[in-house]
Parts: structure tokens; sequence; C-alpha cells
């Protein structure tokens, strides 16, 4: 991910505790956030996944006018030997870490500074050949304090996952 | 409301039921928020047709934003300072998920409480789809 910044929205939050099924009003009633030790809204633990939206060279989103992986007349819009256009459907999620240092409010901004971790292969029995790397990503404020600490490890399987 | 030192113990768990036959819209509605498009999740064919999978399959953050709302609703609302996961097993529309939080350890460190927790959601057939950690701040 190659987010600079991430600027925390209200609305933006309230989707996504929507999207992860809690009702929790700490994420966008104002009114009962100022009653709380916190005194205002704040994002989940896990909600500066969706900085994403805010990269504008995101792979896993669809860009207008290029060719896109997902199904349209065809089961994927990528014609052989038409390079990747999202990927090959092989990428997955195998860990994520954070590190709160300050809760994340509507209003900031938060600046990203993204850091190559390490790389390593394994031999999967139910996959093939995996191919793991880390990210971490670094998210400050404007007055430049650490607020989150994100570490993610993907890993590129030879094979779709066997489901025996 | 945080958790008090006093009133916890190591082994005290806390578990929720955080999702009941998981719906495709909401894996839909996790691809919205969080901006991951990938068509394996939401992309019926493209997922079996092209990835081969047997279907779509929820983003492995929409389990951790899951079984985080079991972990909020313990330790309380910004309390965490670290939480982290593995994701063992993928899940599936229809699938009902336990997350469970067991506390490992209470510990005083600059003055301040924290609790360590292991961290665990499994399925209907109970296989563990995430395992992991957390540590919050609590309160005496």
């Amino acid at each position: 991910m190659a987010v600079e910044k991430f600027p925390i929205e209200a609305g933006h939050i309230m989707m996504f505790a929507r999207a992860i099924g809690d009702a929790n009003p700490i994420y966008y009633d104002e009114n009962y956030a100022k009653t709380t030790e916190l005194g205002g809204v704040i994002a989940p633990p896990t909600f500066v996944q969706s900085s994403a939206q805010y990269d504008p060279d995101y792979f896993l989103r669809p860009k207008i006018g290029q060719p896109w992986m997902g199904s349209g007349k065809e089961p994927t819009g990528i014609k052989p030997g038409q390079g990747s256009g999202g990927g090959s459907g092989r990428g997955l999620h195998a860990e994520q870490h954070y590190e709160y240092h300050k809760p994340m409010r509507p209003g900031e901004v938060l600046y990203a500074t993204v850091k190559p971790g390490k790389k390593w292969e394994k031999e999967g029995k139910r996959s093939g050949k995996l191919v793991f790397s880390e990210t971490i990503i670094e998210f400050r404020d404007e007055k430049g304090d650490l607020v989150v600490t994100a570490c993610g490890v993907g890993v590129q399987t030879e094979r779709a996952v066997d489901q025996g | 409301m945080a958790l008090k030192s006093s009133n916890l113990k190591v082994g005290d768990v806390h578990s929720e039921r955080i999702v009941e036959d998981l719906k495709r819209t909401q894996i839909v509605q996790y691809a919205g928020a969080s901006g991951d498009y990938n068509p394996i999740h939401t992309d019926e064919i493209f997922a079996t047709k092209v990835a081969g999978y047997p279907s779509v399959f929820a983003h492995g953050m929409l389990t951790m934003g899951m079984t985080g709302k079991m972990l909020t609703n313990y330790v309380g609302d910004g309390r965490l300072t670290k939480y982290g996961v593995r994701f063992t097993n993928q899940v599936w529309p229809g699938d009902d998920l336990e997350a469970k939080a067991i506390v490992e350890a209470i510990r005083e460190e600059a003055g301040d409480n924290f609790v360590d927790l292991k961290i665990e959601t499994t399925n209907q057939n109970g296989v563990v789809v995430l395992s992991g950690s957390a540590t919050a701040l609590i309160d005496p």
C-alpha cells in the first residue's frame, strides 16, 4: 500500500463499523461519545486497513479504462498475456499486527510511511510453494506523533488453497 | 467500561458469537468500506472459475474486524495497545463464527496496568480461522 495521506472521516468510520457488524455508538454517535472517557467518536481497531481507499494505485481496486480481473462477459476481464490488472487471485493475507499509540479520530489526517519488511518462502501442504512478504506502515498525525503501526504479511500461493 | 486489574485472573475467558450465517452482502459491504475489491471475495464466477475456489470467501480483515468487536466489547473502547492475528483458515459465506479472548497475563508496567490476551476465532465446525494476541490498558 502506498498511501501517503489518510483523512479520517466520520462517514467512512460509520460504513466501516457497519461492515464489521459493530453497532457500538462510539463509532458514529458524537453525543454518546462525548459522555465517554474518549470524549468523541473514534475509529475501530482495524480501520487503517481502509487507508487503501486513499492509495491512488491500489491494485485491488478497478481503475477507470483499465482491464480488471473480475468477471463481466467472461469469468475474468484479463486476456492472456495482458498482465495482472489486480493480480492473479493467488495473493492472500497471512497475518496482520497493529500497535496503537493514540485513538484515530474523525477530522484528523494521518500520514503513512511504508517500510519494507522481511521476505521468506515455505512449502505448503495445501497450496504449493508459499512466498511471504511483510510490509510495515507507520501512521502519524499532523504533529508527527505515531498513531498506529501496522505490520501486514501477505502470501502468494502456487495454487488455490486445497479445501480437502 | 474498561476492565479492572483487581477483577481479572489468568484463565478468564470472554467469548462472543461475532457472526451467524455470514452473508455475501456483508462481504460486499466490507469490500466497499475497506477498498479491497479483490473479486475473490465478491465475484462468485471469478472465485470459482478463475481462482479455483468453491465460492467467494471473506477478507481475512473482515474476520479480524469482527473479532476486534469482541475485543473492544471486553476491554473497552480505545484501550487496545496491541492486536495481532494470523489467518489460519478461510471464512466462507454461511459460516457462524465464535471469537474468544483468554487472559494470559495481568501486569503493571511503569505505573500502568495491562492485560495480555490470547485470541481465537472458530467456525461452526470447530476449525480455528484466526488466532492471535492482544494487549489492553486496564484500570487498577
